[in-house]
Parts: structure tokens; sequence; C-alpha cells
């Protein structure tokens, strides 16, 4: 699907700036510019194609259905779905959080979105599969969702509406299953257009940085250490790998663009596949700065509670993929 | 009369990019308004809005949840 990228960057190395083949440097400005090229188009058309289901399928929906409908357990699931093609900026996570509480949609539910929402955003998916290939980008896509789901489930389970703040107390009393006149902004096809692709550049031009300092540090990397380097280290039988992964992982956070190209480079070299798609889920779903804002609508008792049921289901899944890949 | 524009946000760096759009919108063009930023959470939340920011003019929600361009805003304050 890409040789076509391959023959550019051939062609950019090898004719323009008429490199050896052999040197170790036109090797790795060869990889660079594949590596870049394919990825930077990958994030465009999921960033682009994210943006119009949004724009047709606005978070206002999503509540008014979650709200509406009686799903019989499937909730979890049906919000964890909607957190996949919702884009969620972690400043809106709290009017989010009260919108939902004040439209009567259970917490455990709630949870299921704000927990699958970043996980499996637009940007986790075009790097996953432009670094990992559309297998293993799949993989992580059902098991963020079902991380969603199961989370939001257990999460239901603890009772934990106690621990909200008063004020959140109150609108939970006075939350009904109410349809909000929801006003839809009238749009042409063309002028939505226009729209999502501005934003598509901007979050583009956003991310960029990180991906190509990400990719050129992967590439020096992928020179230097040595094939199967990490085995002695992180091998599928040592326990304690995925656990550490997933804990370094969650400060991480603004860097996460930057971050894949590395892990990448990682795993080829002998990281277990779910050591790494547990230390990434870690960088993408959970973040210093999201708890932050969360305190307004929580006590630092659910934070905490939060993070660590979300922090202990990475974890499992982390095992499992050890396991089964 | 005097346009009473309000922008909801919790001060993240789209809510600033909005502020600073609107901004430069009224001063261009000579429009009366007044611009207020509202922060307070509990605030926002009055208007029912589930994503930030939010570009309030006159009591009605005209844009949610991103960032508008300069002649947008200039077609809703027209």
């Amino acid at each position: 699907m890409f040789d076509w990228v391959q023959n550019i960057a051939d062609w950019l190395v090898y004719d323009v700036l008429n490199l050896n083949k052999k040197q170790h440097l036109a090797e790795a400005l060869n990889f660079f510019i594949y590596d870049t090229t394919k990825i930077l188009i990958l994030l465009f058309v999921v960033i682009f194609f994210m943006g119009i289901v949004n724009s047709y399928f606005p978070i206002d929906k999503v509540k008014n259905y979650l709200s509406r409908n009686k799903l019989y357990g499937l909730e979890y699931l049906m919000a964890s779905l909607f957190g996949v093609v919702t884009p969620f900026c972690s400043c809106s996570s709290v009017p989010l959080f009260i919108g939902f509480v004040r439209g009567g949609i259970p917490l455990g539910v709630t949870f299921s979105f704000l927990i699958t929402s970043p996980l499996v955003n637009e940007v986790a998916i075009g790097l996953f599969a432009g670094l990992f290939g559309f297998k293993t980008t799949i993989i992580y896509v059902v098991s963020g969702i079902l991380l969603g789901t199961i989370s939001g489930i257990i999460l239901q389970n603890l009772k934990l509406e106690c621990y909200l703040t008063p004020w959140v107390k109150e609108v939970l009393a006075n939350a009904q299953r109410e349809q909000d006149i929801f006003q839809a902004e009238n749009q042409t096809f063309k002028q939505r257009l226009s729209i999502i692709w501005t934003e598509t550049l901007k979050i583009l031009k956003g991310i960029i940085p990180y991906v190509l300092v990400g990719i050129a540090i992967g590439g020096l990397m992928h020179g230097y250490i040595p094939e199967g380097f990490f085995e002695k280290y992180m091998d599928k039988d040592n326990l304690f790998a995925v656990p550490i992964a997933t804990i370094l992982a969650i400060p991480m956070y603004s860097n996460a663009s930057g971050i894949l190209p590395v892990v990448q480079v990682l795993v080829a070299k002998g990281i277990p596949l779910g050591t790494a798609i547990a230390f990434m889920m870690g960088v993408v779903g959970l973040s210093l700065p999201e708890a932050m804002l969360l305190k307004k609508v929580m006590t630092l008792k659910l934070i905490a509670i939060f993070f660590a049921v979300v922090t202990l289901c990475i974890i499992i899944s982390g095992y499992l993929f050890n396991i089964i890949l | 009369m005097t346009k009473i524009i309000k922008i909801l946000g919790t001060g993240c760096p789209k809510c600033q990019s909005m502020t600073r759009i609107v901004q430069d919108v009224v001063s261009e063009n000579n429009i009366d308004a007044t611009i207020e930023k509202v922060e307070d959470i509990i605030e926002i939340m009055k208007f029912n809005v589930m994503t930030t920011p939010v570009l309030v003019i006159d009591d009605a929600i005209t844009i949610k949840g991103r960032v508008p361009s300069k002649d947008e805003v200039l077609a809703f304050l027209n």
C-alpha cells in the first residue's frame, strides 16, 4: 500500500542526493523519509475521517442517546464505542462529566467513555497504523474499547457516588433523563468540510514536531541498539516488566506522539508487544493533567480509585497480550 | 446596542485562542461589544454545554468545542 512512498524515498536519497546505498546514513535517511511520510499520511486520513464522523455525531447526541435508551448492560460498551469516535480534549473532561451525570447516565458508564476516549483517539490510531501495521492497530483499538467497558463496570459496582465533590452530588440529585433540546449547528457539507480541514491541519501541526523528533530518535536507536538487546532484561517471563512500564507511563502525556516511534524501535529490538502496549496505554490513557482537572468534580480518593482500576486493567491486558501474541 | 460576548472555557489553549480571535474581530471592526471570560466551571455548566471553548453572544450559544475563524465570528456579530 505504501510502496510508492518507498519509491519516493529511494528516489530522493539515492538519485537526487546521490547517496551510496551501502552507507549507514543513506539508509537511516531513507528510513526517516519513508516512515514520516507514511505516518503523516495515515494521521491525516484518520484525523480527517474522525472529524467528519464527529461533525455529524457530536457529543450532545451521544449523551442524549445514552440517557434515553435502556441498553441492558450494553451501555458500557456503547459509551466506550462512542468514546472512540468522539475526539476528546482533556480540558473538556469536566463539562463532559457533568453533562453525563446531569443526563442521568450512571457513573460507571461515564467512566467507560472517559477511559476509552483518550485511549483510542484519532492520533493514537494514525500513529499505531503507521508504526505497527493494521493488525496491531486493530488489537489495540479492540483492547482499548474492552478496557474502557470493563473498567466502567468495575467502577460502577464500587458505588463511588459518595466520593464526588459536593456540588456534583447536587447535580446528581437533580439529574433526570432529560432530552436537551440540542441545537445542531446548521451547516452545509461544504462548510463542515472546510472547518474539519482547518481542524485537521491544526491538530497535525501540533503533533508533527513530536512525531519528527520521535522518529529521529527512533532511527538513531535503530542503528545503535543491537537486535534482541532488550530480551535479556524485559523478556516475557519477567513478571515486573508490565507493571513497571505502565506506571512509568502515567506521568508522560504531552509527548505521546513522540514516544510511540521510540516504542516501536524498542519492540523491534526485543521488548514484548504486550509490555509495549501497556506502556502506550499508560501514556495515552492516564495523565496527571487530566487528574488535576478532574479534581473539580471528584475527591482525591475517587481519582485515586479511578486511576488504580484503570492501571490494573492495563497491566492485566499487558500480561494477556504477552501470553497470546 | 452593546453586544454581550461571553467566552466559556477553563483556560485551555483552545479557549485562549478563541478569546484572542474574538478580541481581534471586535477591535478590528469597531464592534460595540463587551467580552467576558467565564472560567468558573459551575458557571459554565449553567449553559448546559459539554465541550469547551464556547462562544456565547447575547445569551445564545453560537460555537462550541472548537476555535472559529475570524470570518465566522464576524458573521455572528453582524
